[in-house]
């Protein structure tokens, strides 16, 4: 083995790092370290002089390990590995010292932060000579790809994947693909008609000779990793036959059962047996298991009768398990609105002229419930009024977040009010007015052009007064509580993840963020991944957006997801664990610590006796310590992290360096 | 602007920086429909200005009833209340107060109750009922100030008696001994007078091992000792809680039909601060034949009796209408018998309000445990 030689990089980060560590100081401490043959800093070693610094030195001075003392090693890892590889040198001879997160971000003294740095590079200087160059391995990838959800985010990514000449699976768990889009009525700011612009790209979706379409189906499993995922889909049997049905719908009449309407935000009543709207995709009846008279109690089967020629419907249809080979996956799950029962003092549920800003776009859609027409009771409201951040901005309700939609969508449905009802009279209640994107400033000062009376307060109660609403806010501009009458009140309810997100969440390992939003990798430089490597995120799942930034968030995880697929190989993690069979007890332990599924106990010969054995499959390994950490004889050993490494790292710090 | 220590202390312990000014605070404030009373502008101006001179400026800040309608909706969860309760302590401080604030802060020093009344007579409202005392017994009965010294209250004290008496519950009392939670004390500001009345029930409490539960009349003794009292041993409980309970459990059997139209206003200090909302109406519907109907405005959305924060003893001028007004016609138009409540200070307030609308013998304010006490055997 030759003698160790180890290079050491300080990094000023501008200030971020210099303006606390004295980086002078540091320098010459780490000249006085062991094996260490060259120190250098500079202002940002990440940059490409900074890299080429390293470069140099390898090949000039014959530096064999690699110690960078900068930001944390999520930050830059993989560049400087590169840095490495580009000169020659195996890229697992580098340790990064985290001397900003972990030094100078959080310390404010400067000789203290100092002391601090030092042993933290120490440490990692006492590491690096014991580093071992490692391998690593690639593996194929199955050339398909996954979208979980089927609403606006999910139907562009999976069209932008099927483009590239990939397959697609499309995985919705309702009976059409659509999403909330399917919904709205107009789309700010442009007020284009939301179902003329998405139900060509939900027929696209049918169309495309790449996209395979699994609707009313729910992913329960999955199993691998990028490139080499197993997915299990559950596909819920919709008691008709998807490729016999030809949605003529002279069975539904017939149906003896009535259900809320879901699509028209139960404002409507539809059948047991129902289309969920007319142009859903797949064209497919279907029959709902909870008030099915057949379903329930055996008692009817009506519609069997109707349809004896085509013979589509099967009351006897059962699940089905379909597991597919996936190379990527886009989780594509949306939002839910905000319940606003959860804000009593608003009078939702309680009152039925208050309703969401959902349930209005059904109301006044010309394939709403009521053909468009704006209607209470049968009775068009001459008072209407709005009341913006409900269950936004609001921490009683545990979201702080602004839901970024419900300004604009509110402004869109005063204007659909002034529209419809020329003579009403239209407040909406405002706490400030976000209008951030393109045109929609202008679309602002349009509304208000229309005789919108826009007053800045938080409602704080809605009641009753004879036939009236009383919406109570005060007008923080007049510096005094008003009333304002309505017959109609609109709630913008802001936007919460979807619940049946949550499981799916779990099941890819994915984060959260605070807001309870899945959680992208980076918040600036990778705001399409995920934790999970081959899972990407597209739409309202990551939070709340409109439905541009949500198609662009789309065509971004689209173009992410293909990388891998267009490659045709994935790398495996080089830094996994080793299990020294003559040490391991067989105990298991580390086989439920594993989160990968990564390790399986085995009967193998070890020095010539047979015995139960931990083995890790090295493809599944994530490199995360937890088997190594939970062995209790010291058997598994993560390369890079091994015992040794990190006693050593201890043994320096302990000794004061 | 001179920022003095003190001063930038509270804004940050109030986290007045975090308000947005949206108002909501202002518009449920059941004070601003009376009066341009206008909480979401203090707090701005606290934030803005020097506390001190608010604080002797603004003379409306006594006619906040601290029903903390304001704190419980706040989006940003800053607590406006307590921006009045430190506004009054500065007051307080300076002996800068109205002259019937001071006689009850005095009362409270020297009687250990807010009604000006002699310590030794705490006890006259159990003359001859033969109460167990709280060290022989599991439970302790707070009786309160208003219940052991108000005549109309002292029955609801009655009542609850024969109630727990029925049930069979091991419980007693403190008599004469008992000192005053100091919740409406420490709401006009005196925090002084409130940590040493704090002190001494603390004392008091902890020392009898025997008592595992303290069951309050009052919806204001509850919460305090609830929330204010940190190191209390024994459990607290509000009646409405604990009779609910009996009544589940079937310890209590509300046996006697009584065929009333009934309406119950939520207690500030018992809904919207402690969220609870259905055990009084629990017992209410446990009641044989009775027809129980709600007010339009009920739960979160109640209004205030006006009696909290030390109002019982402060009149605020220049108002030509009362929230009870609006509550004790409300009922009348509902049809109501029975306006039925949790609080003595609710009591007082409509039970004056039908008074001056004239409504005494069509709408009558009952507490629950008089209800409960006529369908018992
Ligand atoms: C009242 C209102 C008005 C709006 N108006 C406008 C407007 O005028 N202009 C505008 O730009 N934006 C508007 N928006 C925002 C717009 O609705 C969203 O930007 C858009 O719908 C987001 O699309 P998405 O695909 O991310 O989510 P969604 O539309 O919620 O679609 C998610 C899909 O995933 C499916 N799904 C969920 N979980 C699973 C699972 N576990 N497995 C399989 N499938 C699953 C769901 O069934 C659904 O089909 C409005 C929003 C609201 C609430």
């Amino acid at each position: 083995m030759a003698a160790k030689k180890i290079g050491v990089y300080i990094c000023h980060c501008g200030v971020n790092i210099a303006a606390t560590v004295d980086i002078e100081e540091l320098k010459r401490f780490a000249a006085t370290l062991p094996r260490v043959k060259s120190v250098q800093n500079y202002m940002y070693v990440c940059s490409d002089p900074g890299q080429e610094l390293i470069r140099k030195d390898i090949k000039e001075k014959g530096l064999n390990r690699i110690v960078v003392a900068a930001c944390s090693p999520r930050m830059h890892e993989p560049t400087f590995r590169n840095v490495l590889k580009s000169a020659g040198l195996n890229p697992y001879c580098l340790e990064i010292t985290n001397i900003r997160e972990q030094c100078s971000w959080v310390h404010h003294d400067r000789h203290t932060a100092t002391e601090k740095a030092k042993g933290l590079l120490a440490a990692s200087v006492a590491k690096a000579a014991l580093l071992e160059p490692l391998e690593e391995h690639e593996v194929g990838v199955t050339p398909t790809a996954m979208v979980i959800g089927g609403g606006i985010a999910g139907i562009q990514a999976a069209l932008d994947i099927a483009d590239t000449g990939f397959k697609v699976y499309l995985v919705e768990k309702e009976a059409s693909i659509g999403g909330h889009m399917m919904q709205l009525d107009k789309t700010f700011p442009t007020l284009d008609c939301s179902a003329c612009i998405l139900t060509p790209k939900m027929a696209d979706v049918k169309n495309h000779p790449n996209i395979e379409l699994l609707a009313y189906s729910e992913v329960i499993e999955v199993k691998g990793f990028v490139g080499n995922f197993k997915v299990t889909v559950k596909k819920k049997p919709r008691y008709v036959i998807e490729s016999i049905c030809n949605a003529c719908g002279q069975c539904s009449p017939y149906c003896p059962i009535e259900i809320d309407d879901a699509f028209n935000e139960r404002l409507a009543k539809t059948k047991a047996l129902y289309i969920p709207f007319p142009q859903a995709i797949p064209a497919t009846y279907v029959i709902d298991p909870q008030s099915c008279r057949y379903l329930r109690d055996k008692s009817c089967r009506q519609c069997e009768q109707v349809c004896k020629e085509l013979q589509a419907i099967n009351l006897d249809q059962k699940e089905e398990l379909v597991e597919l080979d996936i190379g990527t996956i886009i989780v594509a799950t949306g939002f839910d609105i905000f319940d606003p029962r959860q804000k009593p003092e608003l009078g939702y549920g309680k009152y039925e002229n208050v309703i969401t800003g959902l349930e209005f776009e059904r109301l006044v859609s010309a394939s709403g419930p009521n053909q468009g027409d704006i209607k209470i009771n049968g009775k068009k409201p001459k008072d209407v009024v709005f009341v913006q951040c409900v269950g936004s901005r609001d921490q009683t309700v545990g979201n702080e977040y602004c839901s970024r939609v419900c300004c604009m969508y509110t402004a869109k449905h005063a204007h659909l009010v002034r529209e419809k009802l020329p003579d009403a009279h239209i407040t909406i209640f405002y706490i400030d007015i976000r209008a951030f994107g393109k045109g929609f400033e202008q679309f602002y000062d349009r509304v208000r052009g229309e005789r919108v009376y826009y007053r800045r307060g938080n409602v704080s109660e809605i009641y009753k007064k004879g036939d009236k609403l009383m919406v109570r806010a005060e007008d923080t501009l007049m510096g005094k509580a008003v009333e304002v009458a309505a017959d109609l009140v609109v709630l913008a309810v802001g936007m919460e993840p979807s619940k049946s997100a949550k499981e799916l969440g779990k099941i890819l390992k994915l984060s959260n963020s605070p807001d309870k939003f899945f959680l992208e990798a980076h918040p600036k430089l990778r705001p399409v991944d995920t934790g999970s490597d081959g899972v990407f995120l597209a739409g309202c799942c990551q939070g709340p957006k409109d439905i541009p930034d949500t198609v662009a968030q789309a065509s971004a995880a689209a173009a992410k997801a293909v990388i891998p697929l267009a490659h045709g190989t994935v790398k495996t993690e080089a830094m996994v664990s080793v299990v020294q069979a003559e040490a391991c007890r067989g105990c298991g332990f580390c086989v439920e610590a594993c989160p990968y599924a990564a390790i399986t106990l085995e009967e193998k010969k070890v020095r010539g006796k047979k015995k139960i054995v931990a083995t890790v499959n090295e493809v599944l390994c994530k490199s995360c310590g937890a088997c190594a950490a939970s062995c209790l004889s010291g058997a598994i050993q993560q390369k890079s992290f091994t015992d040794e490494q990190i006693l050593s790292m201890i043994a320096v710090i302990g000794k004061k360096y | 602007m001179e920022e003095t220590y003190e001063r930038a202390c509270y804004i940050e312990r109030l986290g007045l920086f975090g308000c947005i000014q949206c108002g909501k605070c202002t518009a449920g404030c059941p004070l601003n429909y009376l009066t341009p009373f206008n909480i979401r502008k203090m707090v701005y101006d606290v934030l803005n200005s020097s506390g001190e001179d608010i604080a002797s400026e603004k003379h409306e800040i006594w006619q906040c009833t601290t029903c903390s309608t304001c704190s419980s909706r706040c989006p940003k969860q800053i607590e406006p209340r307590d921006v009045i309760i430190n506004l009054r302590s500065i007051l307080v401080e300076d002996g800068n107060i109205p002259p019937q604030i001071r006689d009850v802060l005095k009362s409270i020093t020297i009687n250990y109750n807010p009604w000006r009344l002699g310590k030794e007579q705490r006890a006259e409202w159990c003359k001859g009922l033969e109460l167990k005392d709280a060290s022989e017994a599991d439970l302790l009965y707070y009786v309160g100030c208003t219940p052991a010294f108000d005549p109309r209250l002292q029955k609801v004290a009655q009542a609850v008696v024969k109630a727990l008496r029925k049930a069979k519950v091991d419980f007693g009392t403190l008599g004469v001994e008992e000192v005053c939670c100091g919740s409406e004390i420490r709401r006009l500001g005196d925090i002084w007078s409130f940590d040493a009345l704090r002190e001494a029930n603390t004392e008091i409490f902890n020392g009898y091992d025997n008592i595992k539960q303290i069951v309050t009349t009052s919806p204001h003794c509850y919460n305090t000792f609830k929330n204010e009292y940190p190191g209390l041993k024994p459990e607290v409980m509000h009646y409405t809680q604990f009779v609910s309970s009996l009544i589940d459990r079937g310890q209590l059997v509300l046996a006697k039909d009584y065929r009333k139209k009934v309406t119950y206003h939520d207690p500030c200090f018992l809904g919207k601060q402690n969220k609870i909302y259905e055990e009084p109406r629990n017992i209410l519907r446990s009641v044989p034949g009775i027809e129980f109907v709600e007010f339009d405005r009920n739960r979160e959305s109640s209004l205030c009796c006006e009696g909290g924060g030390g109002r019982m003893w402060i009149e605020i001028e220049d108002v030509k209408e009362r929230l009870a007004n609006i509550r004790v016609r409300d009922a009348r138009d509902m049809g109501v018998d029975i306006i039925a409540v949790a609080c003595p200070f609710c009591l007082l307030t409509l039970e004056d309000a039908v008074k001056s609308n004239d409504l005494e013998g069509k709408v009558q304010v009952m507490d629950i445990m008089e209800i409960v006490a006529k369908t018992l055997t």
